[in-house]
């Protein structure tokens, strides 16, 4: 009987735990948590100053009332990269009109200088009254940057990175909202129109 | 009287737990720990189930002491071994210092000390159930980490993942070949009589 009892006890526990662990069996990564945490719990940007592919200043609070798609890259990227700078290419033909909706793409590589984003810029057509390339200019911004945005960056085995690749989608006050595949676009366009 | 004819019982440093102890700082040595968690191989098919193994030295020390609790603890085991296989919590380990204690204090004492306090007294058909549910566990994890069409781990890289994967495939495997043939060839006469009958 006390094995019994002590077998119960044990099972309501256990899952308990296992419920937890799991958010309610939603999520068994940590990519999962982060887009299930983001958007429950849209989280304010850090006001971190970065420098774009003409090494002007620019701040995500200069996109107040813009909503804005946001990917990490690095720009010596030779696999993933070139489709992240793919897909924010197609994303840039096929913004909402009359949305104001902007892109931004921040390297997290410090061997990235300005003219490694002008570059980058020029290699994917990015146009620049839409799509910004930016780099912090501080190693601590950097850090704080990737905390905030939860993005985990480890070596590959070819001398560059790999990382948690995705578009994070900003609103108009300036809060992550969203975080959704990189490909297909839709799901990027699609957060756009429904989320900020 | 007493003490001549029931003398305490010797209590020395048995071989086993000065085994587990020196396992379990070779494991959290940073050399160490750093090589093993580089891939997921290292982390979840060695250093997991070594952690695991320590805890299962002790815990075979305290076997006599517990009682009808064979099979709750045999649960305990079950539950946070499943947690630990979680994706995310084995990043968190690499990612965050806490869950990395976290996993070094909960392996050997929830999932090796149960289980080797409660295996040997646990009934034959209740092995037999542990060994066919982990050999098709870490079977199903095999096929998970190779069919995965992306990165599952934030901190491994997707060969990693497959690699993994087809390790596990090939532990499954020898598992298979170790139980049965520890059923066919093993000494069944002494293993049937050990039961667990509240």
């Amino acid at each position: 009987m006390r094995g019994a009892l002590m077998t119960l006890a044990v099972m309501s526990v256990g899952m308990a735990a296992l419920w937890m662990g799991t958010e309610g069996g939603r999520v068994l990564t940590a990519e999962g948590a982060r887009r299930l945490a983001v958007s429950l719990d849209p989280r304010p940007l850090p006001d971190v100053p970065l420098q774009d592919q003409r090494g002007e200043a620019l701040r995500f609070s200069d996109y107040q009332g813009q909503p804005l798609l946001v990917e990490f890259i690095y720009t010596r990227c030779a696999t993933i990269c070139q489709s992240l700078g793919e897909s924010f290419a197609q994303i840039q033909e096929r913004l909402p009109v009359g949305k104001g909706a902007k892109l931004l793409s921040i390297s997290f590589d410090p061997r990235d200088q300005t003219a490694d984003l002008l570059d980058y810029a020029e290699r994917n057509g990015a146009r620049e009254s839409l799509w910004r390339i930016a780099r912090p200019s501080k190693d601590a911004d950097l850090r704080t940057l990737l905390r905030t945005f939860e993005v985990t960056v480890i070596a590959d085995e070819f001398g560059g990175f790999e990382h948690n690749a995705a578009i994070l989608v900003v609103d108009k006050d300036g809060r992550l909202v969203e975080i959704v595949d990189h490909q297909p676009v839709d799901k990027a366009l699609e957060a756009l129109w429904t989320r900020s | 009287m007493d003490a001549i004819l029931n003398p305490p019982a010797r209590r020395s440093l048995s071989p086993a737990l000065l085994a587990a102890g020196a396992l379990y700082v070779a494991l959290a040595v940073p050399p160490v720990r750093y090589g093993l968690e580089s891939t997921l191989i290292g982390h979840m098919m060695v250093q997991i189930p070594f952690l695991a193994v320590c805890g299962a030295l002790v815990g075979s020390k305290f076997s006599h002491r517990i009682g009808p609790y064979a099979i709750p603890l045999l649960l305990v085991a079950v539950f946070a071994s499943t947690f630990w296989m979680i994706p995310r919590w084995l990043d968190a380990a690499i990612s965050d210092p806490v869950w990395e204690l976290a996993k070094f204090l909960t392996i050997p004492a929830l999932v090796g000390a149960p289980l080797g306090a409660s295996w040997s007294r646990l009934s034959s058909v209740a092995r037999g159930f542990v060994w066919a549910n982990g050999i098709s566990m870490i079977w199903f994890l095999g096929w998970l980490y190779v069919a995965a069409p992306q990165r599952i781990c934030n901190n491994y890289l997707l060969n990693q993942q497959v690699d993994f994967g087809y390790t596990a495939y090939v532990v499954g495997v020898a598992l298979v070949l170790y139980w049965v043939g520890r059923c066919l060839f093993g000494d069944w006469r002494h293993e049937g009589n050990i039961s667990n009958v509240p």
